[in-house]
């Protein structure tokens, strides 16, 4: 059997095997539970529902009409709006979940990157915070030349957010500290020192004002808008895309990247082997960060660029974990859950203008598929999805079994 | 108490792990389970134990057959288990480790430790063991440690004994003791079972021999054949027990070790001012019993411990305190004493794990990138040459036999210039058809000049191999001998007595 039949083979086994099908059942049973909430709270299946047993299709018809509804403009506000006449406007939704998903991408990569080198990267809102100021700074501060002045305010922001993390590699290389705690008690420090400097007038407050917040981005340093200015969708998604490539070279070509996983997999052979654990700690870190970075920079100066407050990181940073754990941990599967999590947030809006649907309940969605996901037993056993470590196993015996008794 | 297992089948999916074995053992008798590992001896004894649930079969005692849904149950009916790692809590006292599980309580729910006190010191009389009850079992050597499992099987009146691989940690004295316990166990009328894959101990102690192989017993053997007999009957074909080696071509000094000592990171000095010195050509084989300072020591040459003093020489350059790195560009071959922690990453596939040191740069690594091309190549020819049974170069190494693991790693370290090879338990948990070629594979290195460093607990191993034979304990060395040296010899230096200089040359 040559070597593409036999990769062939084994994507089929994945498929068939179930663990490619988890994430999706798993979204698939959030979307169902998320159903039964939407009926629950809907003020028509609630009246309904107290008359159900003398006439219980005007409760079913209500379940159907805010069920269907609520998805319908789930769907319309995230992908294609139908009611929209032309397609100019129909298309909006989806270029609106683009906007949405960049950050997202960038984040979920970053915090991915970290996973699979064995690291829990809860800092992504102090690094997104860092580095939306540095950027932001460079980019209200200064007045350079077109495409100059944007390249910098990045290249700002990335270094900003790589050094926020770089400070947990080293500290986590030198003495031993715990990623987790450092990160999450950085993110404190980034937010007060952000809050503060955005206080003070001469650091990032905008003169003239009161409020703890900079003042808009200059002109050339702004990420121009992908589609035009009809539409949301900035450069900061090519960024992102670029970013994708790069983290899958690192992770799945690179020489760095073999040791990354290496050390994720199994760091004490790792060592054994020559690799410096504690270097590639740091190195995983510093480009995490960055990523991060470069989601805190595409909201400054491409989402929101007319001055930004401390909470420009809009609870991406733990997002993107929840992005990198759907994705599971890998750069084209984290590129697709941002995607689909870009969606909840543009059609969650709608769901509720329309629908009067809360939109706490796309956040329970969101977190419920997690949940399933983080629990594939569960979810197999739901769907009745055989367990792909046991036919491995027997397999795997049997051909033992098999080749033992060839040589016998 | 009589012991039947009546066509014991057990599947796990496709696989049977049990087919239709059949084993009676007899009051007053030890029967010893030989196999492989993954034979599934341990499979039909967690069976008997009550962990699994058999698809088919029945298990007998006195002709009565029972229904074990647990170990509870198995323990309640008379069956005592001797763990091969101890099941006992290492910062309790013999007596609370003994009563563990059923303990007695007096009115208002206190321990009664003096029963279980009395009840250890009782069994340890009937059978000369000197054991204080209220010792810390952390404190106890490993041989003693063993005793307190065996009390706490009989504590319980079990009269069906399972030793689950006693001997592997215990030192040759040690083992001989045992197998006086054991003896001493069957006259007293206990059926006992005793799982190894050793021969010799087989040979010594047993009274009926079943051989197991892929889950079915292949026959059965009496005490006098001969290990080949044994050997051939546990593998399937005949196997070479003996290395076949040439006389060492020596060359100059390789490895220059001097006054080294190893601090652990609790503090504690674990090799204490040791020197050697290797050649080119030669196999020095360091032997004692686990935890006396091998690991450390072989750790120290590749650079693995931080807090060592002292010289380590190669080809006369000074290396101690290099990093890793340096070391493995140096020419060091590593084989790790456990291949799954330290060995290989489970989750990479083959070829990855064999250029898993070699990550940072040349042959493999051009420009950043991976040389996919080139690694493939490179690992086609290791698995055929090394002759790893493989699904594919791809194949998580997780999923690969001890043995078939143990040759990636041999393999990838043989696969570099080496100046120095330094395996330790090249053999562990690897099936008697790997351990030839394992076997082999060191002695064509030392063949080609390269100064090699074995440690193993394995006695035979370190017969099979030395040129030399160094012997640790405590951190010391007991003294440096001849391959030939004897096995009772080597077994008195590896309790510590060093020899003098006339017994030793």
């Amino acid at each position: 059997m040559n070597e593409s039949s036999r990769r062939m083979q084994r994507v089929l086994r994945e498929i068939t095997t179930g663990s490619a099908l988890v994430p999706v059942f798993a979204i698939l049973l959030a979307m169902i539970v998320g159903a039964v909430m939407i009926a629950a709270t809907n003020v028509d299946v609630q009246e309904t529902s107290g008359y159900f047993f003398s006439r219980p299709g005007d409760c079913l018809l209500a379940i159907w009409q805010a069920v269907s509804g609520a998805y319908t403009s789930l769907f319309q506000g995230a992908i294609y709006n139908f009611d929209a006449g032309n397609f100019t406007d129909g298309i909006r939704p989806l270029t609106d979940t683009l906007t949405n998903a960049t950050p997202l991408i960038a984040g979920g990569l970053g915090v991915a990157l970290a996973f699979r080198v064995g690291l829990f990267n809860i800092g992504g809102q102090g690094q997104m915070l860092i580095a939306a100021s540095v950027a932001g700074w460079i980019g209200f501060s200064f007045n350079l030349p077109p495409v100059v002045h944007l390249l910098v305010a990045l290249l700002g922001g990335l270094a900003g957010g790589a050094v926020w993390g770089g400070l947990v590699g080293i500290l986590k290389a030198r003495t031993g500290a715990h990623e987790v705690i450092v990160t999450i008690m950085l993110n404190y420090v980034a937010f007060y020192l952000v809050s503060w400097m955005l206080r003070t007038p001469g650091l990032l407050q905008a003169p003239g004002s009161s409020n703890p917040q900079s003042p808009p981005e200059a002109a050339n340093a702004i990420l121009p808008k992908i589609f035009g200015p009809g539409y949301s969708t900035h450069f900061g998604l090519v960024f992102a895309l670029l970013a994708t490539a790069v983290v899958w070279w690192i992770l799945v070509r690179s020489g760095l990247g073999f040791q990354f996983r290496a050390v994720g997999f199994n760091p004490r052979a790792a060592r054994v082997a020559g690799i410096n654990v504690s270097r590639m700690y740091v190195y995983a870190l510093l480009i995490s960060a960055s990523l991060l970075g470069l989601a805190g920079v595409s909201q400054v100066l491409g989402t929101v660029n007319t001055g930004f407050t401390s909470t420009i990181d809009a609870g991406l940073g733990f997002d993107a974990i929840t992005v990198a754990l759907l994705g599971r941990s890998t750069p084209i599967g984290t590129l697709l859950a941002a995607l689909l999590f870009g969606a909840f947030r543009a059609g969650g809006y709608s769901m509720q203008a329309v629908n009067q649907v809360p939109i706490e309940i796309v956040l329970v969605v969101q977190s419920l598929i997690v949940l399933f996901i983080a629990a594939p037993p569960l979810v197999r056993s739901i769907f009745r999805l055989p367990d792909p470590r046991r036919i491995r196993d027997q397999g795997l015996r049997l051909r033992r079994t098999k080749k033992a008794g060839v040589s016998a | 108490m009589k012991l039947e297992l009546r066509e014991i089948t057990k599947r796990f999916g496709a696989l049977v792990a049990n087919d239709r074995i059949s084993l009676a053992v007899e009051p007053g008798e030890i029967h010893a389970l030989l196999g492989e590992n993954g034979a599934g001896k341990s499979t039909l004894m967690n069976v008997l134990y009550g962990l699994y649930a058999s698809d088919s079969g029945e298990i007998l005692l006195d002709g009565v057959p029972q229904r074990f849904t647990g170990p509870g149950d198995a323990m309640a009916a008379g069956i005592g288990m001797v763990h091969q790692h101890f099941m006992l809590v290492p910062c309790f006292t013999v007596a609370e480790n003994v009563m563990l599980g059923h303990e007695a309580t007096r009115f208002g729910g206190f321990l009664n430790l003096d029963a279980a006190r009395d009840k250890v010191r009782e069994i340890a009389d009937r059978f000369g063991f000197d054991l204080d009850p209220d010792a810390l079992v952390e404190d106890l050597p490993v041989g003693v440690q063993q005793r307190v499992e065996i009390i706490k099987a009989l504590s319980r009146d079990a009269k069906v004994l399972v030793f689950d691989e006693p001997t592997a940690v215990l030192t040759p004295q040690e083992t001989d003791e045992l197998m006086g316990i054991m003896r001493q166990l069957r006259d007293s009328g206990a059926a006992i079972v005793f799982i190894t894959h050793k021969l010799r101990e087989v040979r010594e102690v047993a009274d009926r021999i079943t051989v197991i192989r892929l889950g079915k017993v292949v026959g059965e053997a009496s005490p006098t054949a001969t290990n080949a007999e044994l050997a051939s009957l546990m593998v399937g074909r005949a196997v070479e027990l003996i290395v076949h080696k040439n006389p060492p071509r020596l060359g100059e000094v390789g490895l220059a070790v001097s006054e080294l000592t190893v601090i652990d990171h609790h503090g504690t000095h674990v090799v204490k001012n040791v020197s050697f010195e290797v050649r080119r050509g030669e196999i020095l084989a360091i032997a004692g019993v686990q935890g006396n300072g091998q690991t450390e020591l072989t750790e120290a040459l590749l650079g693995l411990q931080k807090h060592v003093r002292g010289s380590i020489r190669l080809d006369g350059v000074e290396v101690s305190g290099q990093s890793v790195r340096h070391l493995l560009d140096a020419g060091v071959g590593f084989v790790p004493e456990d291949r799954n922690e330290d060995g290989l990453v489970g989750d990479f596939s083959v070829a990855e794990n064999l250029m898993l040191d070699r990550a940072h740069g040349e042959p493999f690594v051009k420009a950043g990138s991976v040389q996919q091309r080139k690694l493939m190549e490179f690992a086609r020819s290791k698995v055929a040459e090394f002759d790893v049974r493989t699904q594919g170069i791809d194949e998580h190494v997780k999923f690969l036999s001890g043995g078939n693991q143990q040759k990636v790693v041999i393999a990838r370290e043989l696969s570099r210039e080496l100046r120095l090879l330094v395996a330790a338990q090249p053999t562990r948990g690897v099936d008697v058809g790997s351990v030839e070629f394992i076997h082999e594979q060191i002695v064509a290195a030392r063949d080609a000049g390269v100064p090699v460093v074995v440690v193993s607990t394995e006695l035979d191993e370190v017969s099979a191999l030395a040129d030399r034979i160094m012997v640790m304990y405590g951190g010391h060395i007991v003294g440096i001998v001849p391959g030939a040296t004897s096995r009772s010899d080597l077994g008195l230096m590896m309790a510590g007595e060093r020899m003098t200089e006339g017994a030793a040359a």
